[in-house]
């Protein structure tokens, strides 16, 4: 309920977080929104020494198209993204995102660079960064680097962020022309984790069939995937049930979610393989294809 | 550490513990009394205030060092010129609330959707407090009382009777 | 302004739905709950609790935790052993239990020790190292299990078994014949799972011992103060006169306020031992994991029926899962509650019940989360058993209910297990239910859906709950006769205070008792100020659960307004000059009869009796306390229409409509708040609550991630409507209905569940109806 003592910083720009970082090791954590942080300190299950804020850090709380991506800073809340028109116009699967996680309030404080930093096996922003090919912006003492979602993600709870490193900033490439991508999550309740959440986009070629696709999944491992055989049997294919239905049995085979009070496991792939399906249906809606069969 | 805060427009500086929680400081540093705490895993939203006048926050899983150099809004500020805020009237005209625990939190967390969306229908005004829980009215009389409150800010302003 | 503008009937203040008087505080954050009381010198209580269901305690080390600055004292069984609060009785009264933990530990998070200290951070702080030494012991989880006596959980009683006690009523030698003869029969288990009140505002205490006057003031979430105040009184040996508890606002009760828990004791203890005030507030987890379940209760219902579905003959055999300690808080003859209540609301010619209570290694409870004394497990299992006996029947279950009613005319009606219904019209509820949810064009359209595959039900539940305890010569609770008190006071100006003992925690009793008292006297309700809550001022009452407040104090309120008019009869005689017997109250005045010019108001009365009061005692007051004749038995209709996603086993739940008889109507405002959270409730218990514990005896809801309340996003938009059959024996005619949305309720669900389902063959699934059971069920039913 009351976390254990700690020591506390204020970054008023990136320097100042790295120097920080720099000074105190391992026993220092990053704070943005706090909202996945703060909760494990209350119940002392997170007991850092130190907490560099990085809030007054106005300048990364920023949410802007450059060229050829979408830049989300670290300081950039879920919420932000909600209310940027040009998310919801054009990154209709991040659109999806922003309106379920967590709640309406925790997304006015949370980050969504602090969720996949974060990176729980259930989280949203994960799946979707995955789906999406985003990568990450890492910075630390050796300078700058950009890395893949799919290198960033490495475990649960765990990415590849280093000790005297901090996350900057997430890149969602711009989407070609003819892609469209949905993200669909089961929940018990709003703000509970997922039973089972999938994120798809598909760019279709000129001749109507699919050129590129990415399914991925969350809470059905240790951390969010891309179902690789799913993306197979859809790409080359023209949207049909067929290839839907293949790439539903994909993403059932490679679901491997833990049971728990949400469902069991055979449940719990199950849904994989629904959310994938009604996932891919959202997205050729948004492409047009309204009555795939 | 000495933090300095404006809450309902007072500004105020105080020595608090770096993990002294926001509800805590308001609460008991400020003894504003009203803003409540339910819960430890930030899903109940008692505890939601607003920061600076528009943004809904819970105020239980932010530290108050947080806070510094912020305006915070709790329910004890939402009247003004003496009069009560449209949504606190409209919570009592519609019977919104019953043991008033969850009352804080829920009008805060209103006040701050009606600036985004001023004339909400019921789905998205449900969808809106849906990190806000309560226990006693089962929400159909919130809903309405959000709707009131609605209505009443978005309605034109009185013309001034002729003398 | 007054409420006077707009009388409805005529009526003065009854009936109204007249704002709330309560609410100014509570819109502008005034409110005043446990927690916003601060005391000079106040410390901060904080309580260990055991990881181990089942443990023996070897040691506890305090030094450590005495070493954090601003700990002050680390309170353990021994301590409390020195002052005799080592144990307290339960409310039920057969069983006594730990304060904290003696010797052993009996469930996962039970009380180990309490941490005192100068802030809150600092007593966690020193929570986390008073450091305990267990050695586990192997837990019993399942009743069934404990049944065999293999593990025993309380070695502390005389007799070692798990078996608490067996509880039966009814006849079981007919029962068993008219079941064995009965053309057509059913026999099924439904479980009504552990779940939890889980009120917003977690319990909690100021204790503050003043060292120069002896005197104990507790602040406390207390849903029944005086019968607190008397049980501390007895087992602290403070006299009576020196403890003074105080319940300010409360956050929501639900039952879960009414038992005595470790927090309490300890703070108490700690005040007395350290002279200052001690504050203890839990938290969510605390209050989710150690304080008062509710329900767990495995029945198996039998129905036997004629095959032109008359029902013949009703058993209900139960298993009660207790948890550690027998602190269900039922009154003491009832040891099952009002489980008798199975019949339902139905004519059943012959009925048997009998129940089997077991210690388990889980927290101690079973009385809350608006219950009415085990009345929503009766319910439960009568509303599932005549759907089961529909099925079998392959009759409607509408058509079932009707033809097995308790007709108008055989009220009131004595049931074959006890209880004598007050009043009512269940036919004409039921129909007016189905009436205004359309349900033949709802059949139809199930049965073109059906046609299609989709699966779409409706659910029906016609319950019948009792409430309003009780009559003096069944009801007490640890004793104390479970009548309940006003007291009315009138000032020289008119106005007024009321003081009841009840204890509101959202119900609205300061507008609802001042509509009662107004009607009465004519008086404006919103110049009738209530008080509940204060032991030194309120008369002595029994509290507010199992919505007894309207059926008992709701007639105390109005006896003693009467006795205040009659009083006042008698000074308008004076002041009119005219002979008592022709002194008459009509419309809201008094008259003198035959002489329509000669009148006065209340408001005059108030001021002649402390100006001119002539003969009589000056002053305008009176005091009942009511014990009521009979328990009241408010009923309702309630209607779910689902439809079930069958690639996710989601439901979502079309419409539900709650058509209530509670009699009179104080205010009909707040009944229907009182219903839609009633259902939300009975919604979150159907779907997606339960307190499980795993084969280890690991509580796996200890928060509200896992413990799960509705959101406004999955609650339904509740429709509801009433009818109208008072309570004879009620001065007003009123019967109660704070409980009724959560006894009703969870049946309406499943059956409408079961409904939906039914096409393939599935008959029963336990609540909660998760999207993974009710999938799995239907995955099952597709293999041959």
């Amino acid at each position: 309920m009351f976390p254990a003592p700690f020591d506390y910083q204020r970054a008023h720009s990136i320097d100042e977080a790295l120097a920080a970082l720099a000074a105190h090791g391992d026993d220092a954590r990053i704070l943005a929104g706090g909202q996945s942080l703060i909760p494990a300190m209350r119940f002392r299950l997170a007991r850092p020494a130190v907490l560099i804020d990085i809030n007054p850090i106005a300048s990364l709380a920023y949410v802007r198209e450059n060229d050829g991506y979408l830049a989300v800073g670290a300081g950039a809340r879920d919420f932000a993204l909600e209310t940027t028109p040009v998310v919801s116009s054009r990154y209709p699967l991040l659109a999806d995102v922003c309106a379920v996680v967590a709640d309406p309030v925790v997304r006015q404080m949370g980050t969504v660079v602090g969720s996949l930093c974060h990176n729980d096996p259930a989280g949203d922003w994960p799946v979707a960064a995955l789906a999406a090919h985003a990568s990450v912006v890492i910075r630390g003492k050796g300078g700058e680097r950009v890395v893949s979602i799919d290198d960033f993600l490495v475990d649960s709870y765990t990415t590849a962020v280093g000790e005297g490193e901090m996350a900057l900033e997430v890149r969602f490439p711009t989407p070609q022309a003819r892609t469209a991508g949905a993200y669909m999550k089961i929940e018990r309740k709003v703000g509970d984790f997922a039973t089972a959440a999938a994120a798809t986009r598909v760019t279709l070629a000129a001749d109507g069939t699919i050129a590129n696709a990415s399914i991925a999944l969350g809470a059905a491992g240790p951390k969010g995937f891309r179902v690789v055989e799913a993306e197979r049997a859809l790409v080359g294919a023209k949207p049909s049930n067929a290839a839907i239905a293949a790439a539903m049995e994909a993403a059932r085979n490679a679901a491997d979610p833990i049971a728990d009070t949400r469902g069991t496991v055979i449940f719990k792939k199950q849904m994989a393989g629904v959310l994938v399906e009604r996932a891919l249906r959202k997205t050729f809606a948004r492409l047009g294809l309204e009555d795939v069969r | 550490m000495k933090i300095s805060v404006t809450v309902n427009g007072t500004a105020y500086e105080r020595e608090v513990e770096p993990r002294t929680l926001l509800a805590y400081f308001l609460r008991e540093n400020l003894g504003l009394t009203g803003t409540h705490v339910g819960c430890d895993t930030s899903s109940c939203g008692c505890c939601v205030v607003l920061m600076d006048g528009d943004r809904a926050v819970k105020s239980c899983t932010m530290f108050a060092v947080m806070a510094d150099g912020h305006e915070i809004t709790t329910i004890e500020g939402f009247k003004s010129g003496g009069k009560l805020h449209p949504m606190q009237q409209a919570f009592s005209d519609q019977h919104g609330l019953q043991c008033g625990y969850c009352t804080p939190g829920m009008m805060a967390t209103a006040i701050a959707f009606l600036k985004t969306n001023p004339n909400p229908n019921e789905a998205e005004i449900r969808d809106a407090l849906s990190g806000n829980l309560c226990r006693c009215t089962g929400y159909n009389n919130i809903v309405k009382a959000v709707l009131q409150a609605a209505a009443e800010l978005s309605a034109p302003a009185e013309p001034v009777a002729a003398s | 302004m007054s409420t006077t503008e707009v009388p409805t009937n005529g009526r003065h203040a009854m009936g109204l739905p007249m704002k709330r008087k309560e609410d100014a505080r509570f819109i502008a954050g005034k409110g005043r709950y446990v927690d916003d009381i601060v005391l000079p010198n106040m410390l901060y209580l904080a309580i260990v609790h055991s990881p181990y269901p089942h443990a023996k305690i070897v040691k506890i080390d305090k030094t450590a935790a005495l070493a954090v600055p601003g700990v002050k004292a680390v309170i353990t069984a021994d301590d409390l052993a020195g002052v005799n609060l080592a144990w307290i009785p339960t409310f039920h009264g057969y069983d006594k239990q730990m304060v904290l933990a003696v010797g052993k530990v009996l469930y996962q998070y039970q009380e180990v020790a309490a941490v005192v200290a100068t802030s809150r951070e600092a007593a966690a702080d020193g929570v986390e190292l008073v450091d305990v030494e267990y050695e586990p012991l192997e837990p019993v989880v399942d009743p069934f299990v404990a049944k065999t006596d293999k593990t025993l959980v309380r070695e502390d009683r005389e007799n070692k078994t798990n078996h608490i006690y067996h509880w039966e009523v009814g006849k079981r030698a007919e029962t068993d014949a008219a079941l064995a003869g009965s053309e057509v029969k059913i026999k099924e288990r439904v479980y009504f799972q552990r779940c939890h009140p889980a009120p917003l505002e977690p319990c909690g205490c100021v204790a503050d011992m003043n060292p120069a006057t002896g005197t104990l003031t507790l602040y406390m979430t207390s849903q029944a103060p005086h019968a607190h105040r008397t049980v501390i009184s007895l087992v602290t040996g403070i006299p009576e006169d020196k403890i003074h508890v105080i319940s300010p606002d409360i956050g929501g009760g639900f039952g879960n306020k009414v038992p005595i828990y470790a927090g309490y004791v300890c703070s108490a203890v700690a005040s007395i031992v350290t002279g200052v005030p001690v504050k203890w507030i839990e938290t969510r987890t605390e209050n989710l994991t150690t304080t008062g379940f509710a329900r767990d209760y495995h029945m198996d219902v039998e129905i036997g029926a004629t095959k032109e579905g008359k029902v013949t003959a009703l058993k209900v055999t139960t298993v009660a899962d207790h948890g550690a300690f027998d602190a269900a808080a039922d009154p003491t003859k009832y040891p099952a509650g009002m489980f008798g209540i199975c019949t339902g609301s139905y004519d059943f010619p012959i009925a048997f019940t009998e129940l089997d209570a077991y210690f388990t290694n889980k927290a101690p409870g079973g009385v809350a989360y608006r219950c009415s004394f085990r009345v929503t497990e009766a319910s439960y299992a009568i509303e599932r058993g005549m759907d089961f006996l529909a099925l079998k029947l392959g009759q409607d279950p509408a058509e079932v209910r009707l033809r097995n009613f308790v007709r108008k005319d055989q009220f009131p009606y004595a049931t074959p297990l006890g209880f004598v219904y007050d009043s009512g019209d269940y036919h004409t509820t039921l129909n007016k239910a189905l009436d205004i949810i359309g349900y033949k064009e709802l059949r139809k359209e199930q049965a073109e859906k059906r046609a299609r595959g989709e699966l779409m039900g409706i659910g029906i539940s016609t319950f019948t709950e009792v409430v309003g305890a009780g009559p003096s010569k069944h009801f007490d609770i640890m004793g104390i006769k479970m009548f309940d008190s006003a007291e009315i006071r009138i000032h020289p100006t008119g106005s007024g205070i009321v003081r009841a003992g009840t204890k509101s925690q959202g119900q609205g009793h300061e507008t609802t008792w001042a509509q009662i008292v107004a009607e009465e006297l004519g008086l404006d309700p919103l110049n009738l100020m209530v008080e509940e809550g204060d032991t030194d001022t309120a008369p002595y009452g029994l509290g507010t659960y199992a919505s007894r407040s309207t059926p008992v104090a709701g007639a105390a309120l109005a006896m003693a307004a009467r006795r205040v008019r009659e009083k006042a009869r008698k000074i308008a005689a004076h002041v009119l000059e005219a002979p008592e017997a022709d002194v008459e109250w009509i419309d809201y005045k008094f008259q003198v009869k035959g002489v329509p010019s000669k009148t006065i108001t209340m408001k005059e009365i108030a001021f002649a009796a402390y100006t001119n009061p002539g003969p009589n005692e000056p002053g305008l007051e009176a005091t009942y306390y009511y014990d009521p004749p009979n328990l009241t038995f408010p009923y309702g209709a309630y209607i779910a229409v689902v439809e079930i996603d069958k690639e996710t086993g989601y439901t979502h739940v079309r419409r539900f409509l709650a058509i209530d008889d509670c009699g009179t109507v104080i205010n009909p405002m707040i009944v229907e708040g009182q219903i839609h959270g009633g259902l939300t409730e009975g919604y979150a218990i159907a779907f997606m609550q339960e307190i499980a514990y795993d084969e280890n005896g690991n509580n796996l809801q200890p928060n509200f991630t896992e413990y799960l309340i509705p959101t406004s996003l999955e609650t339904p938009k509740w429709e509801t409507s009433s009818t109208c059959n008072p309570s004879p024996h009620h001065p007003i005619g009123a019967k109660g209905v704070g409980e009724s949305p959560n006894v009703g309720s969870p049946a309406a669900f499943v059956n409408a569940v079961m409904d939906a389902l039914s096409p393939l063959g599935i008959k029963h699934i336990d609540m909660p109806l998760t999207r993974d059971k009710v999938w799995r069920a239907m995955e099952a039913a597709k293999t041959p």
